[in-house]
């Protein structure tokens, strides 16, 4: 698969351990201590999208439902918050994924943002609704800048497919 | 099967259709949210979740805490030694109220012995490290490094060197979960140490608190400090809680709009002694007829 249908480019196929990887690694930077600043975008909503949009039969709201339930556990929220955004964001994911990866990066990210909005608000609306207080609207820029790190998010976890684009005499491919 | 995404024919094995799953996953977020914030019952999962995801967040905590240590240890000795030097100078300016303190404390001991009152509790507790904040932006809690390892049950009152920091409201097996009074819901029950009346005071998040149910033409005062007045059986009498900032009078109102900032420095870094739980007081007496409710403490709505 190529990082656009558009694009002529032959990526290699995804490994799943990768995959885990990057989920895993999604997790620790959403637990590093950045709860103080404005703007933090979360890291696993943004991977988990990513992989639901390019890989849809790998990752899906399996995924989506535990690492939900772990971020739930860590972040002292109530159980299910999460779990809840982040089941839906797969499955809008999932669904949209055949769509969205004929549009070049700058218009796939827009395309990403009213999704990453929906989980945001989702939680906003759970928490609300069971009578905790208002965070401030800086709860809702994240997934701003997360709209802004699609286009290194997708060089960065597309990094191990890519091949070498000089040609080695000794290699079929 | 008329699929959500541009299915392929069911050739191939797929598992369930993607809009079952979805709504079996909806189904138990749902439940889980509601059991979790209704019925408080699943303290065990989370318990046994927080085993896994606790080393990740030890791990993600350690960038942090090494650069602090690594400031600590760039600060310099000179910074020690003055604030070895005031810290000296303080403990001599305390100690001759220390010292009759303790005279005191025997006194009163001896004098409550001779009236026949019941003894003072005194207070017990573990130092506990903070953490970190939580990350959950919709309540105000902290983390503290000890947990149900080290005998730490939800319900006991935290405080720091000023005053009352909040209450243990959730323990894991090497952690627990501090919230703090400024959290919106949590309530203190405090006295106004000038003049010794007792009211409840409420978080507004924010770092701010609001002290309720004062009538409108009470006696109370902006700078007023108001101390646990110990009634509810959890906090000891006697610890500052808060300071009165600003007080609203409207006539068309009954009570006073008091609002009041935090003693202890609730939202900062540090450590928290969490006090043992207190003796268990004696049972409340049976309600005469007529005359309901009104005990001092206020029972929260849904947490009966």
């Amino acid at each position: 698969m190529q990082p656009t249908f558009s694009s002529s480019r032959i990526l290699l196929p995804v490994r799943p351990w990768f995959i885990a990887f990057s989920l895993l690694t999604a997790l620790l930077l959403n637990f590093l201590p950045t709860a103080q600043w404005p703007g933090i975008p979360d890291w696993v909503a943004l991977v988990l999208c990513f992989w639901s949009i390019r890989e849809p039969r790998r990752v899906g709201m399996g995924w989506a439902f535990v690492l939900g339930l772990m971020m739930d556990v860590a972040d002292g929220a109530a159980l299910g918050q999460h779990c809840l955004a982040y089941v839906l964001l797969a499955y809008i994911a999932a669904s949209q994924s055949r769509r969205i990866l004929w549009f070049p990066l700058a218009q796939q990210a827009l395309q990403v943002l009213p999704m990453l909005l929906a989980s945001q608000f989702i939680q906003l609306a759970m928490r609300m609704l069971a009578g905790a207080d208002f965070p401030g609207w800086g709860f809702l820029i994240g997934p701003l800048i997360a709209t802004f790190l699609w286009i290194p998010a997708t060089f960065l976890l597309l990094l191990p497919q890519y091949q070498p684009v000089e040609r080695d005499e000794n290699r079929p491919l | 099967m008329a699929g959500t995404d541009h299915a392929p024919p069911p050739f191939f094995k797929r598992g369930p259709a993607p809009l079952a799953l979805l709504t079996f996953y909806v189904a138990i977020s749902l439940a889980l949210f509601v059991v979790d914030l209704r019925l408080k019952s699943l303290d065990l999962l989370r318990q046994s979740i927080a085993l896994v995801t606790d080393p990740i967040q030890r791990i993600a905590q350690t960038p942090g805490s090494l650069v602090d240590n690594a400031l600590g240890y760039l600060r310099g000795l000179d910074d020690l030694l003055e604030e070895n030097t005031g810290l000296k100078q303080t403990q001599l300016q305390t100690a001759p109220n220390l010292q009759r303190l303790e005279h005191l404390e025997k006194e009163n001991e001896r004098l409550r012995k001779l009236l026949a009152v019941k003894e003072r509790e005194k207070a017990k507790g573990e130092v506990a490290q903070i953490m970190y904040t939580a990350r959950d932006p919709f309540s105000h809690k902290i983390i503290v490094d000890k947990g149900q390892q080290s005998g730490i049950v939800a319900g006991q009152p935290a405080i720091d060197e000023s005053g009352v920091v909040g209450q243990v409201t959730r323990t894991f097996p090497f952690s627990s979960e501090i919230t703090l009074i400024t959290d919106k819901d949590q309530t203190v029950p405090v006295q106004v140490v000038r003049t010794g009346q007792r009211s409840v005071v409420f978080g507004l998040g924010k770092g701010r608190l609001e002290l309720r149910y004062i009538p409108a033409n009470a006696d109370i005062q902006e700078g007023d400090l108001l101390v646990t007045s110990g009634l509810d059986g959890i906090y000891l009498p006697g610890f500052p809680v808060a300071r009165v900032v600003s007080i609203e009078r409207e006539h068309s109102y009954a009570f006073a709009r008091i609002l009041c900032a935090p003693v202890a420095a609730v939202e900062n870094f540090g450590e928290v002694l969490v006090l043992s739980p207190r003796q268990p007081q004696a049972p409340r007496p049976p309600d005469a007829t007529g005359r309901s409710g009104n005990t001092g403490t206020p029972v929260k709505a849904g947490a009966n």
